[in-house]
């Protein structure tokens, strides 16, 4: 999966340069998510401006880092959801449970 | 290929990296019916969702170990009828005892099913000598 992660004492963020998070990579996802909350970051912001279709895996993927977000206090906000992407929120309800900005720039780090 | 009337039928690697050729047939499959008066975008989108989770969940639950692991998968389009079923050789499950409501908000599966079910007009799941059949049926209006 490509991932690029940029970091910084207040934020990580992290990108992903993948069209589509499904079965196949939803695994790798879920990793990378783990360890950036491993490194001790307060506060991930999950980039998904590239990905252009997600699934019930990487839906899944995503819940498991906001779980473990959770665990360690850190927050955990998704950003750059196309409307595809979006409306697979919505439809599992999931738009309920996660923070959703809409640019990375958007996230007040300590609102 | 009549736009109206025709039937694809794919024999699939059961590995997932295969997951996206085939949503991405199912997004062409939709493209191509001319007549269909609704939001041709949006049924190209939900149709690439319900193959690849049904593709998906075929090559997770539906293999066995010893066998050559393909996945058939046959979109069939009568009129304003669209059929898709995917067929594995496993173990299979019993559709009957899946919750039919979303899962609770912090669940991380499930959402499978209830996503083709929402998507599609009627999810089946039926056992035959050949092994497994997973049926979707949606009306194109």
């Amino acid at each position: 999966m490509n991932v690029e992660i940029d970091q910084s004492d207040a934020r990580s963020v992290l990108r992903l340069n993948e069209e589509r998070i499904d079965a196949h990579n939803a695994g790798e996802l879920k990793n990378s998510l783990l360890n950036a909350l491993e490194d001790g970051c307060r506060l991930l912001i999950v980039d998904l401006a590239a990905v252009h279709f997600i699934d019930s895996s990487g839906l899944g993927a995503l819940l498991s880092g906001y779980k473990n977000a959770n665990l360690r206090q850190a927050r955990f906000v998704l950003t750059g959801l196309q409307a595809r992407v979006r409306s697979m929120f919505e439809l599992t309800r999931l738009h309920r449970v996660f923070e959703i900005a809409e640019h990375v720039g958007d996230v007040v780090v300590n609102p | 290929m009549h736009k109206n009337r025709f039937t694809l039928d794919l024999r699939v690697p059961g590995r997932t990296e295969y997951l996206s050729l085939v949503g991405s047939i199912a997004e062409c499959v939709a493209q191509r019916l001319d007549h269909y008066r609704g939001d041709r975008e949006a049924l190209a989108f939900h149709l690439n969702v319900v193959v690849t989770e049904a593709v998906g969940n075929a090559i997770r639950h539906g293999l066995s170990e010893h066998q050559q692991s393909r996945v058939r998968l046959c979109i069939e389009v009568r009129g304003d009828e669209l059929i898709i079923e995917v067929h594995d050789r496993g173990q299979g499950f019993d559709l009957c005892s899946l919750s039919e409501a979303c899962p609770d908000d912090l669940d991380e599966g499930g959402r499978g099913l209830f996503l083709m079910r929402s998507l599609m007009d009627s999810v089946s799941y039926r056992r035959t000598r050949a092994g497994n059949v997973l049926e979707m049926r949606k009306r194109l209006r």
